[in-house]
């Protein structure tokens, strides 16, 4: 049993902070591995359809990303209106420069990877084909033949 | 009492500080999100678009999304909900069929004799199609090859295609490929 000696002449000792780092560190490892570096900002905003049959995107580093929807801020829109827009990088493309951007992306990878790279179309449920078969053809045209839907897991 | 000078210990009160800077870094320049999606391997551009290859009639399945939405499949229009039974029974053809497609008795290494089906299902949109239609589409497709591998790997192991081992795994993809051909494009109706 804890019996106080005096009172008033103790104070209650302090919380114990010295495991504080630790727990900390826990947290911090724990986002180390579960997320991946943020790679560019979006200019446009996209919200993916939806499939059941999806595939995880395995080896991050193997896959070149195209985005398509309407510009992300209003700003943006004021400038270049709301039609679909790609997004290659870090600035707004057309198509005609999807060839040179998979040269530049395959560049980055070593010879042996390069046949396994994957380009990762994440365009806006709302786009029409149009734009997305002009996107196929470009990559077609740059022998980037391996490609993915991007769409979230639901239904 | 050993002595009264202790080694002095390095003052750790800090260290949570530098764990929560690397911590709020951390949670700033990285993202949670894990990027899933429908895999497809586009055909190579043809050299000599004139030569087109000969499949037969019967081994081929048109699915045409028009810029309305609606989806012909084999030359009826059909229901979204409809499409993955359509494609199981084309590529199946289990009664044999003489308007469904061949079955070539292949011998699979590791599987034995096991009857390939010859059917190509070529998925064709027009250019108005919207983005959330199609993925619906190939969706099902996908759902419909998924289904028949899952029975195939089910009747041989007793597991699911996704519970398989890696080698068995591939013994299954050639015993059902995922033959979908996304043909070159068309503009049937206009659109953009």
């Amino acid at each position: 049993m804890a019996v106080m000696k005096k009172k008033g002449g103790k104070e209650i000792g302090a919380i114990s902070t010295s495991s504080l780092p630790d727990i900390i560190f826990m947290i911090l490892f724990f986002f180390m591995i579960a997320t991946t570096m943020r790679e560019q900002d979006l200019l446009v905003r996209f919200q993916l359809p939806d499939a059941t049959e999806v595939q995880k995107l395995e080896k991050k580093q193997l896959v070149s990303y195209i985005q398509i929807g309407e510009p992300s801020t209003a700003a943006l829109r004021a400038q270049f209106g709301t039609a679909p827009r790609i997004q290659l990088n870090d600035s707004y493309k057309t198509t005609q420069d999807i060839l040179e951007f998979i040269a530049s992306e395959r560049d980055k990878l070593s010879e042996a990877d390069r046949a396994a790279m994957t380009v990762s179309i994440k365009a806006d449920r709302t786009t029409l084909m149009g734009v997305i078969t002009d996107v196929k053809q470009e990559l077609r045209r740059a022998n980037a033949l391996k490609i993915s839907y991007a769409a979230n897991k639901g239904l | 009492m050993a002595s009264k000078r202790k080694v002095q210990e390095v003052n750790a009160g800090s260290m949570a500080d530098i764990a929560f800077l690397l911590l709020i870094f951390f949670l700033v320049a990285t993202t949670m999100n894990v990027d899933t999606g429908l895999q497809r391997v586009l055909p190579p551009i043809a050299e000599n678009p004139d030569t087109e290859v000969d499949i037969k009639q019967r081994n081929i399945m048109l699915v045409f999304v028009n810029r309305f939405n609606q989806i012909n499949a084999g030359g009826e229009v059909i229901d979204i909900t409809q499409l993955k039974d359509k494609a199981k029974d084309f590529i199946l053809n289990v009664y044999d069929d003489e308007n469904l497609p061949e079955k070539e008795m292949q011998e699979i290494e590791g599987y034995g004799q096991y009857p390939v089906s010859q059917g190509v299902i070529s998925l064709q949109n027009d250019r108005g199609t919207s983005y959330d239609t199609y993925i619906q589409v190939q969706n099902e497709l996908t759902r419909a090859v998924n289904e028949i591998r899952d029975e195939v790997s089910m009747a041989k192991w007793g597991k699911k295609f996704l519970d398989l081992p890696e080698d068995q795994r591939q013994i299954i993809t050639k015993a059902v490929p995922s033959k979908i051909s996304e043909a070159e494009p068309r503009n049937i109706e206009g659109g953009r």
